[in-house]
């Protein structure tokens, strides 16, 4: 293996930079999108903050419709829509439709249930101080729940690389694509075992990050 | 301050309606103490909701310092709601935020100037007595502790009502009375009106002016403390009232009624100075009947004394009358049909 690091270092690299590059996009992207529809599957609900039986209904369903399907079908089944937004089904840019679309709602789920770990009680205390719907969501709510909501985007984050990896399989570059391509196309097992180290580490360290974050968020003592 | 008109609530639980509350009106004067008592589900909670319209009626009025808040829209009821305080039996607190962020981040919320919030939450932490407590978390602080931080934030902004929601209800007896003391002193100090509920009479005894009973979502009495202790109408009163002096009619008493002809067992109740008058020797010296003091306690409402006497007297017909007639005038309250239950009628019936 030592003899083919000049050959595999850029290799890694390059992939590693396209991984971090798809994941960082639409994490960020499903990050804007999914923490908005969270906070509306939760204060949508009879007796929350802004009760409305449609809203809620529609967009539990239409999560649960998509969290339903595993990545590598739902990036398959909505090319069209890939392509009428970014013009491509291919490529780190044809793959990062797919894993904003896959990733938005699992993360509107995993902070609907941070926040309902929010204490309703305290949503009353400052209704009835005359704080505005707006202020609570953000000022009470999401803060009160800031530690819950991190390690959520840490399992979100896990997941996408997972997600990212798979999408490989339409040449969107990453580590998901040099494994296929090398590990399993040529059977060039270095390059397989590398990225799986790779992989592993990349999820440690997150996890890790997340856990110490979320711990220091958390600080009520 | 508070006028409660007509008020009814119905809940809609699946197909089944549950009345919290029926038909209630309250008024709750400036600057008093009014407390509201009942039983769990009895409706209290509910009612204390509507004064900030934290829950709507289904029908009737809430006027609060003479402003129907039903007509208000979301922004005019905001404001109002600034102006009332409202603690809770389960605190809560920001569990994310220390003791200072606690009680600031409302008047951030009203863009309060840093400055003032500062001086402002300082002045409330040592009002409520916890200025060295400033950078703890709730997480670290005793359950009295907790409650003062609910209400340094309730007070932040000025408020001109305070609602309690069962705010002792978590405590042990001593930090019950230290926070209650601690509302008597914000009432005198902040001329602040105060509407707390509670299931203990102990509470209302020690705080309030005026004290509304609730059973299944109805007022059944209301009035002065001091009158509704010394002359309790319903049952579910007393039963309340017997956890203070138990003024039950005993067996022993009802032999000694039986046994001495012309007699009756009066329920005497007698308040602040007068508590110490021996209306007693009196009675049985000028119109000499025989009296037998059969169970005595002294109940302080808010540090003024009340007296409760059961006393059996007996003697003659014509004395009687004259005794009890006395009696009606020296004392506050005489309570000569104290009410019998089977259990006692079959003994007097031997
Ligand atoms: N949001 C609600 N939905 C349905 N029913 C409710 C709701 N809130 C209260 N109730 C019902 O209304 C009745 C009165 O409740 P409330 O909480 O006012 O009683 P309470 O006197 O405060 O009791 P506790 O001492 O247990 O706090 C109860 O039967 C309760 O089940
Ligand atoms: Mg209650």
């Amino acid at each position: 293996m030592m003899e083919r690091f000049d050959e595999l270092l850029p290799l890694f690299s390059i992939s590693l930079y396209e991984t971090i590059l798809m994941v960082a996009i639409s994490l960020v992207i499903a990050t804007i999108i999914g923490v908005p529809l969270g906070v509306l599957l939760v204060i949508t609900r009879a007796d929350h903050l802004a009760p409305n039986r449609w809203v809620f209904q529609l967009l539990n369903t239409v999560v649960n419709i998509i969290r339903s399907l595993p990545f590598i079908i739902l990036m398959l089944a909505i090319i069209p829509f890939t392509e009428l937004i970014v013009g491509t089904s291919i490529g780190i840019r044809g793959a990062i439709v797919p894993l904003i679309v896959y990733i938005a709602p699992f993360i509107a789920r995993l902070v609907e249930t941070a926040l309902l770990e929010v204490d309703y009680g305290i949503i009353e205390a400052y209704r009835g101080m005359g704080a505005s719907r707006g202020q609570i969501v953000t000022r009470i709510i999401l803060r009160e729940a800031r530690s819950g909501i991190l390690l959520c985007m840490t399992i979100a984050l896990i997941g996408l690389i997972g997600a990212t990896a798979m999408a490989g399989v339409i040449g969107a570059g990453g580590l998901g694509d040099l494994a296929l391509r090398y590990g399993y196309q040529q059977w060039d097992l270095p390059v397989m075992f590398g990225t799986v180290i790779i992989l592993i580490v990349l999820v440690q360290i997150i996890q890790s990050l997340g856990n110490y974050g979320a711990k220091k968020l958390k600080k009520t003592a | 301050m508070i006028e409660l008109k007509n008020i009814n609530k119905t809940f809609n639980v699946g197909k089944t309606k549950v009345e919290a509350l029926k038909n209630i009106n309250l008024n709750v004067s400036e600057g008093e103490i009014f407390g509201v008592i009942g039983f769990s589900g009895a409706g209290k909670s509910t009612l204390l909701r509507m004064i900030n319209l934290l829950e709507k009626p289904t029908s009737g009025e809430v006027n609060v310092k003479g402003k129907n808040l039903l007509t208000l829209n979301e922004r005019e009821l905001r404001n109002v709601r600034k102006k009332i305080g409202i603690i809770f039996q389960q605190f809560n607190l920001l569990a994310s935020r220390n003791v200072f962020d606690n009680v600031a981040e409302i008047l951030r919320m009203n863009h309060v100037p840093k400055k003032e919030i500062g001086q402002k939450v300082e002045e409330l932490l040592l009002l409520v007595g916890l200025e060295d407590k400033a950078n703890q978390y709730p997480a670290n602080l005793s359950g009295g502790q907790k409650q003062r931080v609910g209400i340094a934030r309730a007070l932040a902004m000025d408020p001109e009502i305070l609602l309690c929601d069962e705010a002792t209800s978590a405590l042990d007896p001593q930090t019950t009375d230290s926070i209650l003391e601690l509302l008597l002193d914000i009432n005198k100090k902040l001329g602040l009106t105060i509407v707390l509920i509670t299931h203990e009479m102990d509470v209302i005894k020690k705080t309030c002016d005026r004290v509304a009973v609730m059973e299944n979502g109805e007022v059944i009495e209301q009035g002065t403390v001091i009158d509704v202790f010394s002359n309790p109408l319903e049952a579910t009163t007393k039963s309340f009232l017997r956890n203070l002096y138990d003024d039950t009619i005993t067996e022993d008493m009802l032999v000694k009624l039986r046994e001495s002809g012309h007699s009756y067992i009066l329920r005497l109740a007698f308040r602040g100075e007068s508590a110490l008058d021996p209306v007693l020797n009196v009675i049985s010296s000028r119109y000499s009947v025989i009296t037998n003091i059969v169970h005595g306690s002294i109940t302080y409402l808010k540090g003024t004394p009340l007296g409760i006497l059961l006393v059996h007297i007996s003697g003659d017909e014509a004395n009687l009358k004259q005794a009890i007639s006395y009696l009606k005038d020296a004392v506050y309250h005489v309570d000569v049909s104290l009410e019998l239950d089977e259990r006692h009628k079959e003994v007097l019936a031997q």
